[in-house]
C-alpha cells in the first residue's frame, strides 16, 4: 500500500500539494509508508484498533437502545500540522478565548457590549445558555471558561476557520491521549525521526488549571471530577481524567452541602471539596436554582459557589458564549474588547432571526448547512446538499416557526487527509478540536482531536454520526513543546 | 475514600464470590445425584431452601425439579442472586469504579460477565459441569488479579471484607444443605451413602483434600462441621474468613487491635471470639442448624453495621466524624 495512486485533487489536501508531491512536513512519512511491505499498514491499523478495544476506550450513542459500548473507529494515518501553522493557530485561539472570557464577565455584569450596540439585547436574553441566576457573579480570578474545545476547519484553499466554540463541557481529550499512546506503539520509528510535540502533559496542565481556582491559603485543595454517572456517553473520559490527575471521580449523590461547604461522603465522614471539574451541564448542577427534577445535581451548591467557597470549572453560564447565534458576534467581540482584528476568522454565518438572512437561507437551503443554535454533537442539523426534499421542507417550517433557534452556514469544502480504505488510501474530510486551558495564563494544548468523516464524501465528523478519529501531530520546529 | 466507591468495591467482591458459591452448590449436587440410588426431587429442594428464597421459587416455578432449580439459581435474570444476575451487578459496580480498580481487574470482570452471558443464552444446553468449573475458576482469577495488581489500600480492604463476608455466609449455608438432606433419612447415618454425602459437602467447599490432609482420615459429620466452621487454616472456614475480615477492618479504621470504636468492630470482634473459643460439641449440643442460623443473623448485622458506618454517611454535622 503506497501513495503512488493517491488522488489529492478537488479539495485542500493536508498531505499533498498535488498528486505525487507531498507537503514538506510529511515527506519523511510518505517515504517511510511507501517502503512498508504489502499488508503491513493494514496489520498495524488492526493492531491499533484491538488495543483501543482492550483498553476500553469506548463511547455510547444516546439514540441507540442497545446501550452497547463501541470503540470509536481510529485511522492510523495522522494529521500533521507544521510548527508555523500551529504557532498561528495558537495565537488565534488565545486571542479568541481572551475575548470570550471578557465577554462572559461583561455579559454577567454591566453588559457594556450590549449598551454600546455591538450585540442586540435580544440575542443575549433569548439564549438558552444565558443564566440569569449568574448575573453579578465573578468567578475566581474572573475566569469563566477554564476548558474550551474550539472546532476548527479548513476551506478549499487551506484557510483556517473557527466552526464553533465549545465552552460548556467539551469532551474528546481522552481520545487525544489514548490515540497518541496507540500511535507510539504503531509507529515507534517515526516518533524517533520526527520532532512531534507530546500530548501526555495534558492532565498535568488541567490539574494546574483547576488548582489555580482554589483559594491561595489552602495547602492541599481538594479537586474532584463530577460525572453524571456510568450511563453518560463520555463516562470513560471522566474516569480517565480523574485517574490521570489522581483525583476523586464523584457523582452528584456523593456530594452534599453541609455547614456552608460542598462536602463529599467518604468512609471517614464528610470531606470538604474546593474545586469541581464538572462534566454535568449547567442546568443540572443545582435543583434548587435550575432544573428542579435534576437528580445529578447537588442541592445548594450554587449558594456555596456564590460565597466563593467552592470553585466550578467551567463556570455556570458559559453556555451563552457557546450559542451558535452569539458565535456569529465573536469577531466583533475581539474588536470590541481587545481592539484588534481577529487572527482566526469565523465561518460566514446567516442568522435566521434577521429578516434578510432568513429570506436568503430559506431560498438557498440546498447550498447551506443549517444548525440549531443550542444543540451539539451533530444533532438538530440539516446538510442542505444531501438532505431529501422532505427534510428540507421540515427544516424550512421549523426555521419560520423558531427563527432564533437556527443559523446557517455555507457548505464548506473541508480539507482532507489520506485515510485507509480497504487496501488503498482515499482522502477523507477532517476537522480539528484543540483544547485550550485558561488558568493563570491561556494554554493551547499542542494537537487536539482530529475527527474524520469516514463515509466517502461525508462532511459530518461526529462520533454519533459515523465519524472516526486520527492522531494529530504538531511538529515542534524551532520551538520546543 | 468515597463512600460510594467503598460500597461498590465491597459489592463487586460480594457478587463475584456469591456467583462462585452458587456454582459450588449446584455443581456438587449434580455430582451427588449421580451416586444416589433414586434421583429424587428431594435432592434439589434444599438448595433453594438455604438461599432463603423458597417462597419466591415456589411462586415462580412450582416444583423443584433439577431443571427448574438450575434455571432459577444459574440463569434467571429476574432472580437477583442467580449467577447471571450476580455477574451483571458485579460488572455494573466495577464499571462505576474503573478509575479505582486496576484495568486488569476490569478486564477479568468483563470476560467473566461475557462467559456467563453466553452460557445464559444457550441455557441448559451448555456443558453444565464445565460451566460451573469455569465460573469457579473465573472467580479465583479475579481474586488473584485483584491481589496481585491493586494496591492493598483502603479500597482493597473493603473488597476483601465483601468477599470474606460472602464466603463465610455461604459456607454456613453449604453446611446447612446437609442438615436438610439428612433430616428425612436418619436411618442412613453412618452408611456409605452418608459418607458420600459428607464428601460431596466437603468438595463443594473445595475442602475435601485439605480435610483429608489433616491426618485424621475418617469422615464424620462432627469433624466435617468442625473443619468448615472452626478450622484456623482452611481459607473457606467461617473462623478463618472472620479473622481475615477483622484484619482488613482494623487496617481500615486504624483502631488498635485490643480495642473497638465502631459497632462494626464490636460485632465482628465478638463473633471472632465466639468462634475461636467454642467447641464443636457445644455447637452440636445447642443444635447445628440453630448455630448456623445464629451465624447468618450475625453476618447480616455486620453487613448492616458496615453500611451504616462507612457507606451511609450521617449528615448530622455534630456526629458525622467517624474516627
Amino acid at each position: 500500500m503506497n501513495f503512488s495512486n493517491y488522488d489529492p485533487s478537488g479539495f485542500y489536501d493536508e498531505w499533498f500539494v498535488r498528486k505525487g508531491e507531498p507537503r514538506p512536513e510529511v515527506r519523511v512519512l510518505v517515504e517511510r509508508i511507501n517502503q512498508f511491505p504489502p499488508g503491513e499498514l493494514q496489520q498495524r491499523q488492526q493492531a491499533a484498533q484491538a488495543i483501543l478495544m482492550q483498553m476500553g476506550v469506548t463511547f455510547q450513542v444516546y439514540s441507540e437502545p442497545s446501550q452497547k459500548e463501541r470503540i470509536w473507529p481510529f485511522d492510523v494515518i495522522p494529521r500533521v500540522v507544521n510548527a508555523q501553522e500551529w504557532a498561528y493557530l495558537e495565537r488565534g485561539l488565545k486571542q479568541r478565548i481572551q475575548a470570550l472570557n471578557l465577554f462572559l464577565q461583561d455579559i454577567y455584569h454591566d453588559q457594556k457590549i450590549v449598551k454600546d450596540g455591538v450585540i442586540p439585547q435580544d440575542v443575549i436574553a433569548s439564549s438558552q445558555g444565558y443564566l440569569s441566576a449568574c448575573q453579578g457573579l465573578t468567578p475566581p480570578g474572573g475566569i469563566w471558561c477554564h476548558i474550551t474545545g474550539s472546532d476548527l476547519v479548513r476551506d478549499h484553499q487551506g484557510n483556517w476557520f473557527v466552526l464553533e466554540d465549545n465552552l460548556r463541557v467539551p469532551s474528546g481529550v481522552s481520545y487525544v491521549l489514548e490515540n497518541r499512546r496507540v500511535m507510539k506503539n504503531t509507529f515507534p520509528k517515526l516518533f524517533r525521526m520526527l520532532d512531534i510535540c507530546p500530548t501526555d502533559d495534558y492532565p498535568g496542565h488541567l490539574l494546574e488549571t483547576l488548582l489555580n481556582l482554589a483559594p491561595a491559603y489552602l495547602d492541599h485543595p481538594c479537586v474532584v471530577v463530577l460525572t453524571p454517572g456510568v450511563y453518560n456517553s463520555a463516562y470513560f473520559e471522566h474516569s480517565f481524567l480523574a485517574q490521570q490527575m489522581g483525583v476523586e471521580l464523584v457523582e452528584g449523590r456523593d456530594l452534599v452541602v453541609v455547614d456552608g461547604y460542598v462536602q463529599m461522603r467518604t468512609t471517614r465522614g464528610l470531606k470538604r471539596v474546593d474545586v469541581i471539574y464538572r462534566r454535568v451541564d449547567d442546568t443540572f448542577l443545582d435543583p434548587q436554582v435550575f432544573n428542579p427534577d435534576s437528580l445529578l445535581g447537588i442541592p445548594g451548591i450554587m449558594e456555596v459557589y456564590w460565597q466563593g467557597k467552592v470553585a466550578l470549572a467551567n463556570a455556570p453560564g458559559t453556555g451563552v458564549a457557546d450559542d451558535k447565534v452569539v458565535y456569529a458576534y465573536v469577531p466583533d467581540m475581539i474588536r470590541y474588547y481587545l481592539d484588534a482584528e481577529p487572527i482566526l476568522g469565523n465561518v460566514p454565518t446567516y442568522l435566521c432571526w434577521r429578516e434578510p438572512d432568513r429570506e436568503y437561507v430559506l431560498n438557498h437551503l440546498e447550498e447551506l448547512v443549517v444548525k440549531s443554535a443550542n444543540e451539539s454533537g451533530g444533532y438538530g442539523m440539516l446538510m442542505g446538499k444531501t438532505a431529501t426534499p422532505e427534510e428540507r421542507a421540515q427544516f424550512s417550517e421549523k426555521i419560520q416557526q423558531f427563527p432564533r433557534n437556527f443559523i446557517a452556514q455555507p457548505t464548506l469544502s473541508l480539507s482532507r487527509v489520506p485515510t485507509i480504505v480497504g487496501d488503498h488510501f482515499e482522502g477523507r474530510h477532517v476537522d480539528l478540536r484543540p483544547y485550550i486551558l485558561h488558568g493563570q495564563e491561556i494554554y493551547v494544548h499542542p494537537g487536539g482531536l482530529t475527527r474524520v468523516a469516514l463515509k466517502k464524501g461525508s462532511l459530518v465528523v461526529n462520533s454519533s454520526q459515523g465519524g472516526g478519529s486520527k492522531d494529530t501531530w504538531v511538529l515542534a520546529g524551532e520551538r520546543s513543546c | 475514600m468515597l463512600s460510594r466507591v467503598a460500597n461498590s468495591i465491597y459489592w463487586l467482591n460480594r457478587y463475584i464470590e456469591r456467583a462462585e458459591n452458587v456454582a459450588r452448590f449446584v455443581d456438587v449436587n449434580l455430582n451427588l445425584i449421580l451416586d444416589l440410588p433414586n434421583q429424587s426431587m428431594a435432592q434439589w429442594e434444599p438448595l433453594v431452601v438455604v438461599t432463603g428464597d423458597l417462597a419466591l421459587f415456589q411462586e415462580r416455578y412450582g416444583l423443584p425439579t433439577q431443571e427448574q432449580v438450575i434455571q432459577f439459581l444459574t440463569f434467571d435474570m429476574n432472580y437477583p442472586n442467580s449467577i447471571v444476575s450476580c455477574l451483571y451487578a458485579a460488572r455494573e459496580n466495577a464499571r462505576s469504579i474503573r478509575e479505582i480498580i486496576s484495568s486488569e481487574m476490569w478486564q477479568e470482570v468483563n470476560s467473566f460477565y461475557f462467559l456467563v452471558q453466553q452460557a445464559a443464552e444457550c441455557g441448559q444446553e451448555v456443558d453444565l459441569n464445565q460451566f460451573f468449573q469455569d465460573v469457579k475458576l473465573a472467580s479465583h482469577r479475579f481474586a488473584g488479579v485483584m491481589d496481585a495488581t491493586m494496591s492493598h489500600n483502603e479500597a482493597w480492604h473493603f473488597g476483601q471484607i465483601g468477599r470474606l463476608l460472602e464466603r463465610a455466609d455461604k459456607t454456613t449455608r453449604i453446611v446447612d444443605v446437609k442438615y436438610y438432606v439428612l433430616l428425612p433419612s436418619v436411618q442412613d447415618v453412618g452408611t456409605t451413602l452418608d459418607e458420600i454425602q459428607w464428601m460431596a459437602l466437603l468438595k463443594s467447599a473445595s475442602a475435601y483434600e485439605m480435610y483429608r490432609k489433616r491426618g485424621r482420615h475418617l469422615i464424620t459429620p462432627r469433624q466435617v462441621a468442625e473443619f468448615l466452621l472452626l478450622n484456623r487454616e482452611f481459607p473457606r472456614s467461617v473462623l478463618f474468613c472472620s479473622r481475615q475480615m477483622q484484619a482488613s477492618l482494623y487496617r481500615i479504621t486504624g483502631t488498635e487491635l485490643d480495642n473497638w470504636h465502631t459497632g462494626v468492630e464490636r460485632i465482628l470482634g465478638r463473633l471472632c471470639a465466639e468462634l475461636e473459643y467454642i467447641t464443636i460439641d457445644e455447637i452440636i449440643q445447642g443444635g447445628l442448624h440453630e448455630f448456623l442460623d445464629h451465624l447468618q443473623v450475625e453476618f447480616n448485622r455486620l453487613d448492616d453495621a458496615i453500611f451504616r458506618t462507612f457507606f451511609a454517611v450521617n449528615l448530622d454535622p455534630v456526629t458525622h466524624g467517624i474516627n
